[in-house]
């Protein structure tokens, strides 16, 4: 399989940039050719929009699965969509959304494949009624290094359905992934927007939201204590147009910002335009699903706002039971002076999540981005572990490029069930840093 | 060609990556596809993904298509398509212009690949679509045809005479209605590709794809892609050779 290497990879976060071999195929066939007699170690990445090291590889031939971006079959009986692990959610939702049907739920960006959506068991602003993107997995094929091709369902082989669902690409080469669609009465939304000035308020909405709207995200401005915020809320339009999204527009950061761009002051300045310019004008409205469901897909490589040294993002989950460590969390954040530019806070429903390290769990998550000022920001994440750790709550491997092993056991009851399945040549970063 | 009948196209080399978007923007329009390539492990599961995107059926042909007398095959594709709107002819081999000075063998590859064999299916299908007074066909050149240069002018020759070639017959079959157009792409962002830092010249198969599709209906014989290259080709080709000579190109 033809490989090379290749200068400055980095994950979305951009901290970590260092030289890695790639190889870009375009057939499975190549990829299974390889494997044949292949020891190397490998690691399979998509379209790298997970922020840390789990897409990283120091000593691993990393595998760009993108070029393998086909169909392979769809039965619109059983709305059954097989195809590739290289095709992503931009072109499923851009080929499928005219015929009434979607992925069951998509993460804040349309740009992950499907075997990254697997390998991550990414989650939507529907968790409530769709559970993670695992829900509507019904199987996969895994290349693996001591069993070769192997056709996975939840019924032929459990386990491995269970530890490749959220399991961050270390069980095997996902070939091909089959999900079912669900189907949506048009690809309009009807969206609410309601300000609330503190956490309770949020719980208020969160709570009153639920069972009406399918749809639901909050952000909070962390320049100030409180969490003063914005609620979204929306369900599908019962009629109107079957559109896709437009193909991304020229808007794009075409370089770095420099690292003095985001300031405690132009932090606050966002924030507040943010707020306001969420809060003006109607507070209902009726959208198109890609400014609802993906705001930030419309400027390309935003990353790059960060600055040159990049950032961090955090993303923990904790218990229902656990409010308070939200609050906890929002306020040691606006004490530390450290900001976050945007801050995403959203409740999970009751529905059990497939994979043995699916982040989800009943509760709240809360997203947060980090300007990466070295130790500085490294402590203040210190301190959001333990608060998280407290509230038996856990992190996102997807966004995180520091958790350490502790933390990641704490968060993770079935962390050593799952390292029975990694395949022994699979290898990432993350996994390197949280397996020893 | 009735507007009720999906359009028929045929793709010669429909595995490079800039033929096989070509053919997704086809599929989505409905159309009836015959793909054409030397690997066929590789050409069922294309044509599957074709389906699903929307193609009103998918026919493959694994041929040889640079083997000598592999043009005669032209005919026996239109018979299984049931017609043939437009042609697109996108396959070719960068060779190795350094082995080339030295071996014959491999100068003549890349000649016969990229020139003699695509020619030959070039004059077979204007016949076609002279006889049928509609339709046209595309031809995937190359910037690199527009002025010999040390590192590929093999490769540049060839292409460059396809470029004559298509623009030939072009004009004689302006005359009855049909086209004939060569896109000259530059950089493309392809696997092969990935490894070069990549600059705002470098664009995606999937845009030289679009003007590709584009060019079966609208536009001039000789079309550059993305359109900018056709300014920096007047500059190249108009720098004096007392220059030229001096840059590593």
């Amino acid at each position: 399989m033809f490989s090379q290497a290749e200068p400055g990879i980095s994950s979305w976060g951009r901290i970590i940039r260092r030289e890695h071999e790639i190889a870009h195929p375009r057939f499975a066939e190549e990829v299974r050719a390889w494997a044949r007699d292949s020891k190397q170690a490998r690691l399979a990445i998509g379209l790298r929009r997970s922020y840390g090291d789990s897409g990283l590889s120091a000593d691993a031939l990393l595998i760009d699965m993108s070029g393998l971006d086909r169909i392979i079959s769809f039965d619109p009986h059983t709305r059954i969509l097989r195809a590739e692990a290289g095709f992503s959610l931009d072109e499923l939702m851009r080929l499928f959304a005219p015929r009434g049907l979607f992925p069951s739920t998509c993460p804040g960006t349309r740009f992950v494949t499907l075997g990254g959506a697997v390998a991550n068991d990414v989650h939507g602003k529907n968790h409530y009624s769709a559970g993670t993107f695992g829900c509507s997995v019904r199987g996969f094929t895994l290349l693996r290094s001591d069993r070769g091709l192997i056709e996975v369902t939840p019924e032929s082989e459990p386990e491995l359905f269970a530890a490749t669902i959220g399991g961050l690409g270390l069980t095997g080469i996902i070939l091909d992934v089959s999900i079912e669609l669900t189907a949506i009465p048009s690809s309009e939304m009807d969206v609410e927007i309601t300000p609330f000035s503190d956490l309770n308020g949020f719980f208020d909405i969160a709570a009153a939201s639920e069972d009406r709207f399918e749809h639901t995200v909050a952000w909070i401005d962390c320049t100030v204590a409180g969490g003063k915020g914005v609620f979204q809320r929306a369900n599908w339009a019962a009629d109107g147009a079957r559109n896709p999204h437009k193909p991304p527009g020229l808007a794009r950061l075409p370089i770095d910002a420099p690292n003095f761009a985001l300031n405690p002051l132009t932090l606050k300045a966002f924030n507040t335009l943010y707020y306001t310019a969420q809060t003006t004008g109607d507070r209902s409205k009726r959208l198109h699903y890609a400014p609802v469901l993906h705001p930030l897909d419309s400027i390309h490589d935003w990353n790059r706002l960060y600055g040159g040294r990049g950032f961090y993002q955090y993303q923990c989950a904790v218990p229902a039971s656990a409010r308070e460590a939200v609050r906890d969390l929002l306020d040691w954040i606006a004490r530390s002076g450290e900001g976050s530019f945007l801050a995403v806070l959203k409740s999970f429903g009751p529905k059990q999540s497939p994979g043995l390290l699916s982040f989800p769990m009943e509760g709240y998550t809360l997203a947060l981005d980090f300007p990466n000022r070295g130790e500085r920001t490294l402590r203040l994440l210190d301190e959001l572990d333990a608060i998280v750790r407290r509230a038996h709550g856990r992190l996102y491997p997807a966004k995180d490029g520091r958790i350490s092993r502790a933390m990641m056991q704490a968060g993770y009851s079935e962390l050593d069930r799952f390292a029975a399945s990694v395949d022994a040549l699979c290898r990432s970063d993350f996994w390197t840093r949280v397996s020893t | 060609m009735t507007s009720n009948q999906p359009k028929k196209v045929i793709i010669l080399g429909a595995l490079s990556a800039v033929a096989e978007q070509v053919a997704r923007i086809y599929a989505e329009e409905g159309a009836a596809l015959l793909l054409a390539a030397r690997k066929g492990e590789h050409l069922e599961g294309v044509a599957s993904d074709l389906r699903a995107r929307g193609a009103a059926q998918v026919k493959t042909a694994t041929l040889d298509l640079a083997s000598a007398d592999a043009a005669l095959e032209a005919p026996k594709m239109i018979e299984a398509l049931g017609g043939g709107d437009h042609i697109v002819l996108a396959y070719g081999v960068l060779g190795d212009q350094e082995r080339g000075e030295a071996d014959q063998a491999e100068a003549t590859r890349i000649l016969q690949v990229d020139f003699m064999s695509a020619a030959q299916w070039c004059m077979a299908f204007a016949r076609h679509l002279e006889t049928q007074r509609s339709g046209s066909l595309v031809v995937i050149g190359s910037v690199a045809g527009d002025r010999g240069r040390a590192s590929n002018y093999l490769y540049g020759a060839a292409k460059g005479g396809l470029a004559i070639l298509v623009q030939g017959l072009a004009h004689r079959l302006s005359r009855v209605g049909v086209r004939a157009v060569i896109i000259k792409p530059g950089f493309i962002d392809t696997p092969m590709t990935a490894s070069f830092k990549k600059g705002p010249l470098w664009a995606k198969p999937s845009a030289i794809a679009a003007i590709v599709r584009r060019a079966a209906e609208r536009g001039g014989p000789i079309q550059y892609a993305p359109g900018f290259w056709r300014l920096i080709m007047l500059i190249i080709r108009t720098v004096p050779a007392f220059v030229f000579h001096r840059t590593k190109l």
